[in-house]
């Protein structure tokens, strides 16, 4: 296996250069696949036959809630590549990603209570899939929160990393508890019903606007980490120069 | 090693002694929070029976979590924290008679008031030793969870806010748990599985919660 | 027209799938727009900064 991949990515020169080759790239699928995904889900995906034309919120819906448990996973492994290998990049990608999931798990929130409110006719329930998705986002507040009270970043960097980790490790716990609170606690007036199986003219978009949502994370962390490298490299000579040819 | 377990902790035991105030005020906080929920919304017993398990979980939970902040600070303050990390004795251990230390003098406190302010919150008095064993598995949950935020969080300024926000998610299985075991006993269904559920999570805590505590402590005295 | 204003109107749904797609366009925009002003900002800092140190 060649290692030498592994330890480029030390090198935050490399990874600027690397990403930025990369960058018009995953913008492009961004643009592609979330503008076909979005257009075929609103306009030519056939309505649900329960729920009406509210469904169509499922295209924005399942994949930020998708990207923001993803990120969670990612901030953990980041964390660890950080405690293990000391490598500042995973620092910079877990400061640089624990917003953009955030910001993913409250469309993700934002979005199913507006779904709920035609659906079950209330804004808000505590079912079991908000309710983690609420503990997620103070999750990612947590991480948020700590990563800028600590003035040393290097400090900073280890005590967010252990924090993902615990974290990481407390989601299956937290996520099978609140499950099984929901069933404790389900109203007899409300029935879950089995979901047919969704034609290929639905979930195909949904597919779309998955892995749009994955690459417009992947847009968005690229760019915040680029600024963060320049940032931090700000008093080397490639790091000047780079800024130079912008301005 | 059982010698070195022994003097720290009869240290802390010492150390807590010496300001017993200290030691009593998780536990006022425990009481006062309970008696604002009757002011709060009305006396009447059987809604007070139905939030009973509620409140005094949350409010264990909160007491657990203030009493939490001082933990490591004033070893931080002094230096000694420093000592242990470079000391030969494994971290873990000494982190280990320390958190247990907290526990004996909040967690078991919490466990024996408990009852008390059940029957004030109209609990029938046949589930309150279901309360007592729920507390008794949760609150070391509660103590090595908390203590983990408190070493990421030590030498920090807003210490105290910044612990119970990282902390209080990763309380929420514990709580779900305590107040399943609850409602459960209020209807006369088996509690058995609940308990069984809560030991997990106590020997959980218990085996993996060390290592993070030590490591937050490494992390913070390294600064 | 009419084709338009149904496809609006959403089957009387449309307020809900409008003002949520209409919040995650704008946190989107947002996620891609910060960064992006974040670096500008960074190059017109570099900037001054080269100029104070020419003087």
């Amino acid at each position: 296996m060649n290692w030498s991949f592994f330890h480029k990515l030390g090198s935050p020169k490399w990874f600027y250069d690397i990403s930025g080759r990369w960058l018009p790239w995953f913008v492009l699928a961004t643009v592609l696949l979330l503008s076909v995904g979005i257009v075929w889900g609103l306009v030519f995906a056939p309505q649900d036959y329960q729920q009406g034309n509210s469904f169509r919120i499922i295209y924005i819906h399942v994949p930020a809630a998708f990207v923001a448990q993803s990120c969670y996973i990612m901030l953990a492994v980041a964390g660890i590549i950080t405690l293990v290998w000391r490598m500042k990049l995973a620092d910079v990608a877990l400061r640089c990603a624990a917003p953009i999931g955030a910001w993913m798990t409250f469309i993700a929130l934002i979005t199913g209570a507006i779904w709920g409110k035609p659906t079950w006719g209330t804004y808000w329930v505590w079912d079991a899939r908000l309710t983690s998705m609420l503990i997620l986002l103070f999750l990612y507040f947590g991480i948020i929160a700590l990563g800028q009270a600590i003035s040393s970043r290097d400090t900073a960097a280890k005590a967010t990393a252990v924090l993902a980790i615990v974290g990481v490790v407390n989601i299956p716990i937290i996520k099978y508890s609140v499950d099984w609170w929901n069933t404790l606690h389900q109203p007899a007036t409300f029935k879950v019903t089995a979901k047919p199986a969704m034609p290929i003219e639905m979930w195909f978009p949904l597919l779309l606007t998955v892995l749009g949502f994955y690459a417009l994370f992947t847009v968005s962390l690229l760019m915040r980490m680029r600024v963060e490298t320049l940032r931090r490299e700000g008093k080397t000579r490639w790091a000047r120069e780079a800024l130079e040819k912008m301005s | 090693m059982r010698r070195i377990v022994w003097l720290l902790f009869c240290r802390e035991w010492r150390l807590a002694w010496r300001r017993p105030g200290d030691l009593l005020n998780p536990l006022v906080f425990f009481a006062i929070v309970i008696s604002l929920f009757p002011l709060a919304v009305g006396p009447e017993p059987s809604m007070l029976r139905i939030m009973a398990p509620g409140v005094i979980w949350v409010a264990a939970l909160l007491a657990t979590l203030l009493s939490l902040d001082g933990l490591f600070r004033s070893d931080y303050e002094d230096g000694s924290l420093e000592q242990w990390v470079l000391s030969a004795h494994p971290l873990t251990l000494m982190v280990l008679v320390k958190v247990a230390h907290h526990w004996l003098v909040s967690g078991l406190a919490l466990v024996i008031l408990a009852p008390l302010f059940g029957l004030m919150l109209a609990l029938p008095p046949q589930v309150l030793p279901v309360l007592c064993l729920t507390l008794l598995l949760g609150t070391p949950v509660l103590s090595l969870l908390g203590a983990v935020g408190a070493a990421l969080t030590v030498g920090l300024k807003g210490g105290g806010l910044l612990l119970a926000l990282l902390i209080m998610p990763l309380y929420i299985p514990v709580l779900i748990l305590g107040t399943g075991a609850m409602d459960a006993a209020l209807q006369g269904l088996p509690v058995m599985g609940y308990a069984l559920w809560l030991g997990c999570l106590a020997v959980l805590a218990l085996s993996l919660a060390p290592l993070a505590i030590a490591a937050g402590l490494r992390i913070g005295v390294s600064e | 027209m009419s084709g338009l204003s149904e496809f609006l109107a959403m089957g009387g749904h449309g307020p809900y799938v409008w003002s949520a797609y209409a919040i995650t366009f704008v946190v989107l925009a947002l996620n891609v727009l910060e960064p992006w002003v974040a670096r500008r900002r960074l190059v017109s800092e570099e900037a001054r900064r080269r100029r104070r140190e020419e003087v």
